[in-house]
């Protein structure tokens, strides 16, 4: 499946990520989304003919220079952009990784689900699985999918036993709701592989990257979370 | 020998020789435990902070200085005792006669001393005018021996910030002696040392060292008077916690009575003093409240140091530093950490006295320090951002596990090392002017060696490597000779004699000399060899502006284009630095590091091939150019791990900062993630890092109202100010730096 020549796109890097899965990580961020999520802070990432070209061996030759802020924890994480529409290269990626030891995390919307995203699995620590809503209406409103896949690819990652944290942006009037916190909660719950859910505050900084790209940004009326908001959610989520 | 003010300790052979190493070996015990022991601020240490608090403000309102003593020349015994609340001062002591007052200093030279008085409204007093008509100062001395050269290198500002005109300071005394010691003990050993030295062949060395020593047995005897006007008698050794502190505090009170050096630092006590304090918490005398209260009244009265300093000094080393370094943790030669409970009280004092940028708190960093130590620290960098860290594990194997930091990254072992301190020259200018063929632009000076202007109209990167490096063999020489006579001067005219008695008679010299704009040299280069740079000509010639077109690898982003030609540029210098001998055979060390003056470095400089503007500043010490990282902060980092310690002995200083949630999102992952972004920057043999943990948006709410933020203290340059003393043009610089950010 995945050959020596295989190379992939990538937007760009970030060398000290500590938001996007455990410890310190090196983040390479992918180029090209299908989605066209409302609350999306990466818009440069969509296109994906755009971006660096880079083979997979020149990706974890980067990643090794930071081992040393790795510790048991960290490793890289691969985001983007979607990186399972390019599943032979960040297989490759996760492979060679393995290879020098370097703990692998997927952040995903988990939207694609087929052979080849499986085999991206097989070298995955952890994914972080993006859900970005509780109901198949808002999916389809707001993302560009319905919600079957990401719950059919969380069902698969439980049957493979890959750590999952589960993600959700929290986006006021949208899913800033005790029952959406209730059903987020209860997927958790029904996934043993579940052991995180975050809940990120929806932010507006973004707003220039669009401007830059003469794109308009689709929540750009829509006010940011406060921090009270966001507690008081998350007591819904973690409380018992 | 024995002495009843010891009993209690274990005996090594630190009773029978000056020896504080083995008697912290012998008898300190390490702590790995965590902060949860620690005590708060009693009500007498808020009362007094309080009245602290209320003197800082009254300073602030009369423009940065309270009062100056201009009638008396500082010295150990010139002033009559100060206090700030006699009744409820633990230890006392203090510069002049009232906190805050300044005291002159003339022995480095007069103009310094008439002009710091006059920028204050002041007017130095004809008592001291006359007093001084007859004498030779450090600065006259100098001045003598100059040649054309040094002077037009000086006023082309290609080298600057000399201490021709001040104290050269970055001497710790092992001010710890007189509290394990005794004075009396000390003046012995001396007068057997000088009864010594005639027993050989007796020439220029030997001679001056005999005066030297004279000297210094004197001032220890004004050291004895000084505590006595005070009301102790400090002739023998300390008898308990208090008394320790209090000794150390005299020694290192007379230092800066006598001296007005640049860095006046404290050296390693924090563990000394443990053992002190184990000793009365088990005899019963003392508490842990007991305990954090002595050092937080010790801490207070450096938290009040101060230096005269004119507003050209100020330019170069903002904020009114005295860089009052006390170095914390570290790990033990025999694998034990020298971590004590006395080193979490001194970073405490951060909370019982609030942050603030003296004493110059630098932890001794270890992959191997206890866990607990390292995530107490993350927090109180977190918290109050006023401490840096150096790397122990890359020091340790040099110069022992009793060295400490002068200034901000200078490591020498304490009481057996000094140097000579020799501020910095700029490799940028020197770019320029060799491109020019010996002409400075900025200046308008011919200097150098005089050949053409380069040819062409793309420069050419191996053309311009050999022309930069006969300049740099020029300027290196003069460099060096220049610093020879600033020593030679500083040694017959203002000579340390209360440090220099604190140290062992023989003592090792190093000789510091530094670079200023290593970032900008490295990514011009790399923008000559990798893109397309077009020298600009003026009318009459001369190169004054670049085009620079095309992409090339910039300094800050773990590229080895470009970070080998900057680790490759400082191996230059040492190199070509050695080549001319020292005075006194000090050994050539080299830092990169500028304090505050990259701002002045920069405003002395053309536009450079990188594409900064003229007049632009410099990033500070190591960094990389502001924003020019492009892969985040463990990229930048990672960049400046590659320069190598063994080039840049007189340390290598790099400042970063951060956004909290760029950290992390509790406090917890921010302090976990700080610990291992330490751990794995000095894993790769890193020497230094200034954390701060901070929104740029707060530092320019600081900006706009200076009033709001009396407190806010920031890490700088391997050392921090207090955001408000920095100059205006200091503080859009500081702004201007790169915050690593989520994105």
């Amino acid at each position: 499946m995945s050959t020596p020549t295989v190379t992939g796109r990538v937007h760009s890097f970030q060398s000290l990520g500590t938001l996007d899965g455990p410890g310190v990580r090196f983040v390479v961020f992918v180029q090209g989304c299908h989605l066209r999520c409302g609350c999306c802070h990466n818009p440069d990432t969509w296109l994906p003919h755009e971006g660096t070209v880079y083979t997979p061996r020149e990706i974890v030759d980067k990643a090794v220079r930071y081992r040393e802020y790795f510790k048991e924890e960290g490793g890289i994480t691969i985001s983007g952009g979607e990186p399972l529409l390019q599943p032979d290269f960040v297989r490759e990626v996760f492979a060679l990784c393995h290879d020098a030891g370097i703990h692998t995390c997927l952040d995903t919307s988990g939207s694609i689900l087929n052979d080849a995203t499986k085999a991206v699995l097989e070298m995955t620590d952890r994914v972080l699985l993006d859900i970005k809503y509780t109901t198949d209406a808002l999916y389809r409103a707001h993302v560009g999918c319905g919600m079957e896949t990401p719950l059919a690819f969380l069902d698969y990652l439980n049957e493979k036993q890959i750590p999952v944290t589960l993600r959700q942006v929290i986006i006021p009037t949208l899913n800033d709701n005790e029952e959406n916190m209730l059903t987020l909660r209860a997927i958790a719950k029904q996934h043993a592989c579940v052991d995180k859910v975050e809940l990120l505050p929806f932010r507006k900084i973004c707003q220039v990257k669009y401007d830059k790209l003469g794109i308009a940004f689709p929540f750009a009326d829509l006010p940011e979370p406060t921090r009270e908001s966001m507690l008081a959610l998350e007591k819904i989520l973690y409380d018992q | 020998m024995q002495h009843k003010n010891w009993n209690g300790f274990k005996t090594g052979v630190w009773q029978d020789e000056i020896n504080v190493r083995d008697f912290i070996q012998t008898n300190y015990k390490a702590y790995e435990g965590d902060a949860t022991f620690l005590a708060g601020a009693t009500q007498r240490t808020k009362g007094m902070m309080k009245k602290l608090e209320s003197l800082f403000a009254l300073e602030r309102q009369f423009g940065g200085v309270l009062d100056i003593d201009t009638a008396t020349v500082s010295s150990l015994t010139s002033y009559s005792p100060g206090y700030i609340d006699k009744e409820n001062e633990i230890i006392v002591g203090m510069q002049t006669n009232r906190p805050l007052k300044r005291g002159v200093n003339p022995f480095g030279g007069m103009r310094m001393a008439r002009q710091a008085c006059e920028a204050y409204g002041y007017k130095l007093s004809n008592k001291v005018e006359e007093e001084f008509k007859f004498r030779t100062t450090h600065n006259d001395g100098v001045f003598r021996a100059y040649t054309d050269e040094m002077r037009a290198a000086r006023k082309c500002h290609v080298i600057t910030g000399l201490p021709d005109a001040y104290g050269r300071g970055r001497i710790i005394g092992d001010y710890r002696r007189v509290a394990l010691y005794g004075v009396d003990k000390l003046i012995e050993e001396k007068k057997k040392d000088k009864a010594r030295l005639a027993e050989n062949a007796f020439n220029t060395d030997e001679i001056r060292l005999d005066e030297e020593l004279y000297q210094q047995i004197a001032f220890l005897g004004y050291m004895k008077e000084m505590a006595a006007m005070y009301g102790f008698d400090i002739s023998e050794p300390a008898s308990n916690a208090r008394e320790a502190i209090q000794w150390t505090y005299f020694a290192y009170l007379g230092a800066i009575k006598e001296q007005n050096g640049a860095a006046m630092s404290l050296g390693r006590t924090s563990t000394f003093f443990d053992i002190y304090i184990e000793r009365d918490i088990a005899n019963g005398t003392l508490t842990e409240e007991g305990a954090q209260e002595l050092m937080d009244d010790f801490v207070m009265k450096l938290r009040i140091a101060r230096h005269l300093r004119t507003p050209e000094y100020n330019e170069l080393f903002g904020g009114d530093p005295m860089w009052i370094t006390e170095a914390v943790g570290g790990m033990g030669e025999d694998g034990r950490t020298l971590v004590t409970k006395n080193s979490y009280r001194m970073l405490n004092t951060l909370y019982t006295l609030g942050s603030s940028p003296e004493p110059n708190l630098t932890v001794l960093w270890s992959t191997a320090l206890p866990e607990n130590f390292k995530k107490f620290c993350a927090k109180v960098s977190a918290d109050t951002d006023s401490i840096q860290y150096e790397n122990d594990d890359v020091m340790r194997p040099i110069y022992g596990d009793d060295y400490a930091i002068a200034c901000c990254v200078s490591a020498m072992k304490v009481g057996k090392q000094m140097q000579f301190f020799g501020a910095r020259c700029n490799l940028a200018k020197l770019l320029l002017i060799a491109i020019n063929g010996g002409y400075d632009t900025t200046s308008g000076m011919h200097i150098g060696p005089q050949m053409p202007v380069l040819e062409g109209d793309k420069l050419d990167y191996n053309t311009v490597m050999e022309r930069y490096e006969i300049y740099l063999s020029w300027l290196c020489r003069l460099y060096v000779n220049t610093m020879n006579i600033i020593h030679y001067m500083h040694d017959k005219y203002a000579y340390e004699k209360t440090q220099m008695a604190l140290h062992d008679t023989y003592v090792d010299r190093f000789m510091a000399f530094g670079i200023a704009g290593l970032s900008v040299v490295a990514d011009s280069l790399s923008a000559i060899k990798y893109a397309n740079v077009a020298p600009i000509k003026d009318e009459n010639g001369f190169v004054t502006d670049f085009n620079t077109t095309g992409d090339f690898p910039k300094f800050g982003n773990d590229d080895d284009r470009v970070d080998l030609i900057a680790k490759d540029m400082t191996h230059r210098v040492i190199t070509e630095l050695r080549k001319t001998p020292t005075y006194r055979k000090a050994v050539h060390t080299l830092s990169v590091l500028t304090i505050t003056s990259n701002v002045m470095y920069g405003k002395h400089t053309g536009a450079t091939p990188d594409g900064r503007k003229a007049a632009a500043p410099f990033a500070p010490g190591a960094n990389p150019m502001h924003n020019r990282e492009e892969n985040g902060a463990l990229a930048s980092l990672n960049s400046v791990a590659k320069l190598s310690y063994d080039d840049c002995r007189d340390g290598i200083s790099n400042t970063f900062s951060i956004t909290p949630e760029a950290l992390g999102r509790t406090e917890e992952e921010r302090i976990n993630n700080l610990v291992t972004i330490l751990d794995g920057y000095f894993a790769k043999k890193a020497h230094h890092i200034n954390v701060n943990v901070l929104n740029r948006e707060t530092l320019m709410k600081a900006y706009e109202d200076p009033e709001a933020y009396p407190n806010l203290t920031i890490r700088v340059s391997g050392y921090a100010v207090n955001f408000h003393k920095l100059s205006r043009e200091q503080q859009r610089e500081v702004i201007s730096r790169t915050f690593h950010e989520t994105v």
